[in-house]
């Protein structure tokens, strides 16, 4: 039998077939193109109709006064919009309201989350009991979540006030109804939402550090607080700083769990600027404003974006220059 | 000292366990209480007669069923139709350098933090011109498009995993470039693909602004609007079916999740740690 001919090209040869380079799949790179586009095709379409323009439009959007009805009539209204944003009190105000909650989750959710992974890791029992609880707030629909939590918060036979009531507190708080309560507990729906994922990331990292060097420490006499300063938070930075980057946006972006928690009540001290976005847009129907404040709102997220992540990679510089 | 740690980590991890666990525990409990003992101001953990037919009556609730079905529908159709186009979109991903993998995955990167206060105002206009708001099918391209990112991230790393030699022996058989992907790489990748459809699933069943935004009509209603409808009026509402109908809305998404929980975790740690 001679080797297997070009016409036949499923056929199974009994000896190994002899090297015939010129046959061989090129790596991806150096095939043709048009190959390559037709894979991706069937998922650039989507993206491009449906994220990339919607991106594209909403910019255009801010700088018009576009309102949302039947018969829409818009024109070029330069800058208005955001001149007309200085004067909104109500808009500051919820992106300040906005910032507490994103800033409070995201460093909650943090600290939680270290802990927690650095028990799981500390080899203690319950970890499989744990490690699926840990998984379930994340999995739930957002909405399911918040219908839970209210009836926890509930100023009614909540077990919460019965709980604060059996240990002698005050046990007739009206938690997500009290102006100066509702935010601190929508705040902590977020850290149990988001805890779970942190934490799986954290135990991910903190299972990469080397165990000589925790142990080398522990000859050095370093107690539990010092090696995790000294050894266990440098090796986790690189983590730490991704993570808290994209739980900061993730945290800021959400909606529903505000949303079906209070609305942005009482009195608008839950309204984050996603809410307050929602609402000019849907209820007073003015899209053009709604897109400006938009484009402000993910201006000032990138910004402090920028500045978290410039001040981590100075400090990595430095802990590497100082080697 | 020394002998205070471990008994202090048990207590942490006890006070976790009861953060993360005593909400579950009080909404499957609420959902079989009668709605006497919910609204009465004594509390208790555990319900003193077990009322079921808070089930019964989620179940026959007006709407409830019905927008079940829509977001199974929505799930179902968007679960596919991301598989089939992130499939092949990730094999490229996977196996190309250069530029095209730098832009893909940059572009995947973005996709995480995408300006959502920035995209539904346009996305809502934007459907509406194709007269596919409040629309199902509308829905179903959304969900689609934004659970590519997160399943094209996925399918690369398993298309990573095939060794190119499998792609090169099918070659040089003399198979076309076409029936090496579906004779070698597809099968390999079918364990890939069943978690990937089932995280898709779960985040388009749990979806829920865009849904809220771009649906009007309540027939078209995916569950969680439903459910959503149902909150408001606090007292007026009867809490025992709502509380029944949040749990059965969370079971499909909860045993996936429990089937995932190993790949997901490695999914997610490569992208976390490499990232």
């Amino acid at each position: 039998m001679t080797t297997p001919s070009l016409t036949e090209p499923k056929r199974r040869t009994a000896q190994p077939p002899a090297p015939r380079p010129n046959k061989r799949v090129k790596p991806m790179a150096r095939t043709r193109r048009r190959e390559a586009i037709a894979l991706v095709l069937p998922s650039l379409i989507p993206i491009l109709v449906l994220s990339v323009a919607p991106l594209v439009v909403g910019v255009f959007l801010a700088f018009t006064n576009a309102r949302l009805v039947r018969h829409p009539d818009y024109s070029f209204a330069g800058l208005d919009n955001f001149a007309r944003l200085g004067g909104n009190a109500l808009f500051w105000d919820s992106l300040r309201i906005g910032m507490i909650w994103t800033v409070g989750v995201t460093l909650l959710q943090l600290a939680a989350a270290m802990g927690l992974a650095l028990l799981l890791n500390s080899g203690l029992k319950l970890q499989g009991l744990t490690r699926v609880l840990a998984l379930v707030p994340w999995a739930m629909p957002p909405v399911v979540v918040a219908i839970m939590w209210q009836m926890i918060y509930s100023a009614n036979g909540g077990p919460l006030n019965a709980f604060l009531g059996a240990v002698g507190l005050p046990s007739d708080i009206n938690w997500l109804g009290d102006f100066s309560t509702a935010l601190p507990a929508v705040i902590v729906v977020g850290v149990w939402v988001g805890m779970p994922q942190t934490t799986v990331t954290l135990l991910a990292g903190l299972q990469q550090i080397p165990g000589e060097l925790l142990e080398a420490a522990a000859v050095d006499g370093a107690g539990a607080w010092r090696k995790f300063t000294a050894v266990t938070w440098p090796a986790m930075r690189p983590i730490v700083t991704s993570i808290t980057s994209l739980n900061f946006i993730w945290n800021f972006n959400s909606f529903s769990l505000v949303y079906v928690l209070t609305a942005g009540g009482p009195g608008g001290k839950t309204m984050v600027p996603v809410l307050f976005i929602y609402l000019e847009a849907f209820k007073n129907r003015e899209i053009g404003y709604a897109a400006a404040m938009g484009l402000v709102v993910v201006i000032v997220v990138v910004l402090i974006l920028a500045v978290y992540l410039r001040s981590q990679f100075r400090t990595e510089d430095r802990a590497e220059k100082g080697r | 000292m020394r002998l205070l740690v471990r008994p202090a980590q048990y207590v942490a991890l006890a006070l976790y366990i009861l953060f993360l666990g005593f909400p579950l525990l009080w909404l499957m409990s609420a959902s079989v209480k009668s709605s006497g003992e919910l609204n009465s101001l004594t509390v208790n953990l555990l319900p003193q007669e077990w009322h079921w037919e808070n089930y019964t009556e989620a179940l026959t609730r007006q709407g409830l069923l019905h927008s079940a079905w829509n977001s199974l529908l929505v799930a179902l159709a968007s679960t596919v139709l991301s598989i089939i186009i992130s499939v092949p979109a990730s094999y490229v991903l996977a196996r190309l350098k250069g530029k095209v993998r730098a832009a893909g995955v940059g572009w995947i990167l973005v996709s995480q933090v995408f300006p959502v206060v920035l995209i539904i105002l346009p996305l809502f206009l934007i459907l509406r011109t194709l007269g596919l708001a409040d629309n199902l099918v509308g829905l179903t391209l959304v969900h689609t498009t934004y659970m590519l990112p997160f399943a094209l991230w996925m399918l690369q790393g398993y298309v990573a995993a095939i060794p190119t030699e499998l792609e090169e022996a099918g070659a040089m058989d003399g198979a076309s470039r076409f029936t090496v992907l579906r004779t070698i790489v597809f099968p390999l990748l079918a364990p890939g693909v069943v978690a990937t459809a089932m995280f898709s699933f779960v985040s388009s069943w749990n979806e829920f602004f865009f849904a809220l935004v771009l649906l009007q009509s309540p027939e078209n209603y995916t569950l969680p609007i439903t459910l959503n409808t149902f909150v408001g009026g606090e007292g007026r509402t009867a809490l025992g079916p709502l509380a029944a109908g949040a749990v059965l809305a969370a079971i499909p998404s909860i045993v996936f999740f429990s089937i995932l929980r190993k790949k997901l975790t490695g999914g997610l740690m490569a992208g976390a740690v490499k990232g």
